[in-house]
């Protein structure tokens, strides 16, 4: 029984995770200036971070913990080199 | 896809609450992300999702694969760290470029903080 109500819970949190995704991707495709895409971007990485350590949870594997921390270091580097990018017109100097 | 581990009642009520809260905070972030006006303003809302929304979910996933595997296990804590290090340095970076572009625009939307020209001057 428990079992079955954590897994509603967990459902309903992927579920609400992937609408933050999708505010992000709303930010994303129509922010009105090259900053608020970037945002955006940003903003899309932390939530399928945190879904992925969801289905972590949900099927019990650490493998998706991994996972995580490849799309967390992946969205710092390209946020950054992003900005980087709206600063001088170039990522690398 | 609906699928659970199989855990004690007491975790499974931490872990449950946890990862709704986390969902929840990260969720109430985004929509900040959408509903502002301003990018200035707009820069603050998914950091919401970045710290609490990520302790959350981190922690209850540290209290769910201690339960399964019967010994601590907060790997999850590097992820802690990292977020939390890289986050103010990638925002900042991206809040200091589009005040530059703003500035060299000439757009009205720069926030006013006083010492606009001497910041200008240190770019």
């Amino acid at each position: 029984m428990s079992t079955l109500i954590l897994a509603l819970v967990i459902t309903t949190a992927q579920i609400i995770l992937a609408l933050a995704m999708a505010c992000g991707v709303f930010r994303m495709l129509c922010g009105p200036r090259a900053q608020d895409r970037v945002l955006g971007m940003d903003s899309l990485y932390v939530g399928g971070m945190l879904l992925l350590l969801t289905y972590g949870i949900q099927t019990g594997r650490t493998l998706f913990f991994e996972g995580a921390l490849v799309i967390a270091l992946l969205g710092f580097a390209g946020t950054v080199a992003l900005a980087k990018f709206l600063m001088r017109g170039e990522v690398i100097e | 896809m609906i699928e659970a581990p199989d855990l004690p009642i007491w975790a499974a009520i931490a872990v449950g609450f946890l990862v709704l809260l986390g969902a929840s905070i990260t969720l109430v972030g985004a929509l900040g992300l959408l509903r502002l006006d301003n990018f200035y303003k707009r820069v603050h809302a998914p950091t919401l999702g970045t710290t609490l929304g990520t302790v959350c979910i981190l922690v209850a996933s540290m209290i769910c694969f201690s339960t399964l595997h019967s010994r601590p296990m907060i790997h999850e804590i590097l992820i802690a760290i990292f977020v939390t290090l890289t986050t103010p340095i990638t925002l900042m970076l991206l809040v200091r470029a589009a005040l530059y572009r703003d500035r060299s625009e000439g757009s009205k939307a720069v926030p006013d903080d006083g010492a606009g020209a001497i910041a200008f001057d240190d770019q």
